[in-house]
């Protein structure tokens, strides 16, 4: 066959077929149900939701990305230290319950309260890391990944979302972080911030960034 | 006033509660086998047991002992008959000496726990301990004997 031939019934068979797409696809609006007022806000509306609950969340995660959040939730079986997240000194370990190992249990070295003076130990009541069974590891993950890891109730200790709220805004060790003794950075947002921002993914829908 | 045992015997104390209970026990109750290192938690050599448990005693403030039992080198047992100070002595891990009643208070909460620790293991409990000698490959042989010989009594 001459090549222009060829080229003349391609291209007539392409618009074949796209016509028949057009007809098909009329005809499936054809058949809907008219659409009422209300479905398309609604449908616009929940996307807004969406946006706005994944928005507060990112806004979140830069305090649960912050060294003073994450140092705890290494991903790992060490506690990390420090501004840069460095592998904490001394060979310490999780342990099954998130308070170390033998003699080098947390509370060997870390009071009720925060110690003064520059690279003196931190402290509160219930220093820990999270127990092995429940890592809830913050170090290495994307927003999107630890929000799904935080609402999943196999991963985060059975809690449901008012549980997390509770977690986030009354628990003293959480409140460690904004009271982080001498010489230690602070949370980018205060805790206010943080829980309203927490509050703001939940109420609207507790959708997670990709 | 703050009230606990020391190695089974109750004591009192006017020290102000923020004082390291490492000063409480040297300078006001004149136990000096506890050593100050660092007064950071960073070296082990001031390592006592309170209620059983590993504290770094330069950091830990005498009020946090109020009703506890504390537990210092010299009340590890009556008769320096523990394990741990059997094989000490047999393996003659010392050198200089600072940092040993430190090494053998961490190291007695580690076979408490795991009665036959491995290197790991031995690792794990040891690494906030420093010896400046060096003398960490003699403390891991000590720990495996003290293992044998807490064994043997244990099989008696």
């Amino acid at each position: 066959m001459p090549e222009n031939i060829s080229r003349r019934r391609s291209a007539f068979l392409v618009g074949g077929l796209l016509s028949a797409a057009l007809a098909a696809s009329s005809l499936a609006w054809s058949q809907q149900s008219p659409v009422t007022p209300a479905a398309v806000p609604s449908a616009m509306l929940d996307s807004s939701k969406a946006a706005t609950s994944q928005a507060a969340f990112l806004r979140a995660w830069t305090v649960f990305d912050s060294p003073r959040c994450k140092n705890c939730h290494p991903a790992g079986d060490a506690p990390l230290q420090g501004d840069d997240s460095h592998v904490h000194i001394q060979n310490v370990k999780r342990g099954a319950d998130g308070k170390g190992l033998y003699g080098m249990k947390c509370h060997t070295c870390h009071q009720d309260a925060n110690l003064a003076g520059a690279n003196m130990p931190p402290g509160n009541p219930k220093w820990s890391l999270p127990p092995a069974k429940m890592k809830m590891v913050i170090q290495g993950e994307t927003a999107g990944q630890f929000c799904r890891q935080l609402k999943d109730p196999a991963k985060n200790g059975n809690r449901s979302l008012p549980q997390i709220m509770e977690h986030v805004s009354q628990d003293d060790l959480v409140g460690w972080g904004w009271n982080p003794g001498d010489g230690r950075t602070l949370p980018p947002l205060n805790r206010p911030d943080f829980v309203a921002a927490m509050q703001q993914w939940v109420d609207n829908g507790a959708a997670c960034p990709q | 006033m703050i009230s606990f045992t020391v190695n089974g015997k109750p004591v009192s104390v006017e020290d102000p509660p923020s004082t390291p209970l490492l000063w409480v026990l040297r300078d006001s109750l004149q136990l000096t086998g506890t050593k100050f290192g660092c007064g950071m938690a960073l070296c082990g050599a001031c390592t006592v047991h309170i209620d059983g448990e590993a504290v770094r005693s330069c950091v830990a403030p005498v009020s946090r002992a109020e009703g506890k039992k504390i537990t210092t080198i010299e009340g590890l047992s009556p008769d320096a008959t523990h394990p741990l100070q059997e094989a000490w002595i047999e393996i003659e891990v010392p050198q200089c000496g600072y940092c040993q009643s430190g090494q053998i208070m961490s190291a007695a909460v580690l076979l408490r726990e795991n009665p036959k620790p491995t290197d790991e293991d031995i690792d794990e409990a040891m690494s906030g301990n420093i010896c400046r000698c060096g003398t960490y490959p003699r403390i891991r042989r000590a720990i495996h004997r003290a293992a044998e010989i807490q064994a043997q009594r244990a099989a008696k």
